[in-house]
């Protein structure tokens, strides 16, 4: 039989180091993920408020944000910042400010826009029954939202984690950069391994990431009222 | 910031862009097209087919573009398939796009309310009078806020093309940080070539929303 290549994806610790890339990638999308949601929920909060300029503030944000691609940013930070601050920050560093930047924005919007989809009279119910803002908020209302927010904050993680591929555009070591070196490593031994690598790691993406957008779905529909 | 060399360069930005943007168009065509035909053969229930184009919308919804392109600039070539990085381009940012797009389109036809199609029927118009004239005018008004999103996504993916080598506008970038060291003008010039391209995309976009939200006429009281 001809020699198809693909057992360069079992060839010493090859397959584990891949695995230990795709680590990486994901390390960074959850703690952007993490970031974004705690800051989200305070912009979504901010957003929902009368304060014109703050409101205004928030909409060039969201725009700029829609605008330009991630990609854009994260090389504004990572060349930007070394040039401008003197700081040599790292790439995963570099990575997670951008892609928290991105997603307190997206989580923003989507905690915005389902605090406004409450109706008005559980904040009127709330405060004549004697509740506080806080309670009230605490109590009635972000339960509420929670519901209609968990759904697609699920959704926006997997965004994130497709996403957090690009960063090995600017010089971190995941899984791409990974399959790379195992690539360069076999190339004359295994002059095929190119389409198995890359092959791998595209299947190794679908496999994180169809779990979480499945689970979306269905928390969608569990979660209908 | 040093304009003279920000002037010298300009030209080299207004290529890069017409790059991105010739690119953009003919993925963004080919998305809708592929998006269309999917979300046809979805909702007309073609057998088998219907399972294929499943399998490929999990599959393109799930991964990278960055994945994609490489997969198909520097995989494919060890099996006998060589393609340029403007065919991997168009042909990587239709495959993502299209999956965008059929979901678009099959939101739009799902979210046609049941009573439209009833009270066609009862009108006594066949099944494929109904489909054509009464659920796809529908349809596609309620789905054109989701195709305007994606047109304006899939050109901020993009950016990732000069990973296969495309001399798009990242990539010109990157060459002349490193060449002449000047970051902050390339970067600005990077930030005013994308606000330039997307932005008038993202008003009409918006305008567009507004002319068609009569569309959710069925919809009683979420217009």
């Amino acid at each position: 039989m001809q020699d198809s290549g693909i057992q360069v994806l079992f060839d010493g610790i090859n397959f584990f180091r891949l695995l230990e890339g795709l680590w990486a990638s994901i390390r960074i999308a959850f703690t952007s993920m993490l970031f974004s949601v705690v800051l989200g929920l305070f912009l979504g909060m901010v957003m929902t408020g009368k304060n014109k300029a703050i409101r205004f503030v928030c909409r060039v944000y969201l725009e700029v944000v829609r605008i330009m691609p991630q990609l854009v940013l994260l090389f504004l930070v990572y060349f930007g910042a070394a040039k401008h601050f003197g700081i040599d920050i790292s790439g995963e560093m570099a990575a997670v400010l951008v892609f928290t930047f991105w997603g307190t924005a997206e989580m923003g919007d989507l905690v915005r826009s389902a605090l406004i989809s409450i109706p008005k009279h559980q904040y009127e119910s709330g405060y004549s029954l004697g509740f506080s803002k806080i309670q009230l908020y605490l109590h009635i209302i972000l339960p509420q939202t929670f519901r209609r927010l968990l759904p697609s904050a699920v959704s926006l993680l997997t965004r994130m984690v497709k996403t957090t591929s690009l960063v090995v555009l600017i010089g971190v070591v995941e899984v791409v950069k990974v399959g790379k070196q195992i690539i360069d490593a076999s190339r004359f031994e295994n002059p095929k391994a190119a389409i198995w690598v890359y092959g791998a790691i595209f299947l190794l993406y679908f496999a994180v990431c169809y779990p979480i957008s499945k689970l979306s779905t269905v928390l969608e529909k569990r979660l209908k009222d | 910031m040093d304009f003279e060399f920000i002037f010298t360069y300009i030209p080299t930005y207004i290529e890069a862009a017409k790059l991105t943007i010739k690119i953009g168009a003919c993925g963004i065509a080919g998305a809708f097209v592929v998006g269309i035909i999917c979300s046809l053969i979805i909702e007309l229930k073609i057998p088998v087919l219907r399972q294929l184009v499943q399998i490929y919308i999990e599959l393109s919804r799930n991964t990278p573009l960055l994945i994609q392109l490489f997969f198909l600039y520097f995989g494919l070539p060890k099996v006998g398939i060589v393609l340029s990085s403007k065919a991997c381009g168009v042909i990587g940012l239709i495959f993502l796009g299209g999956s965008y797009m059929a979901e678009g389109f099959r939101t739009g036809i799902e979210n046609v309310p049941k009573i439209q199609r009833e009270s066609a029927y009862s009108l006594g118009m066949t099944k494929k009078q109904t489909f054509w004239k009464i659920v796809m005018p529908q349809a596609v008004a309620t789905s054109v806020p989701v195709f305007c999103a994606n047109v304006i996504f899939l050109l901020k993916e993009t950016s990732v093309f000069s990973a296969v080598a495309l001399a798009d506008l990242m990539y010109v970038t990157k060459d002349l940080i490193g060449l002449y060291y000047k970051t902050d003008e390339a970067l600005m010039m990077l930030v005013v070539s994308y606000l330039v391209i997307l932005l008038p995309i993202s008003l009409v976009s918006s305008w567009i929303e507004r002319r068609v939200r009569y569309a959710g006429f069925g919809n009683t009281g979420s217009v």
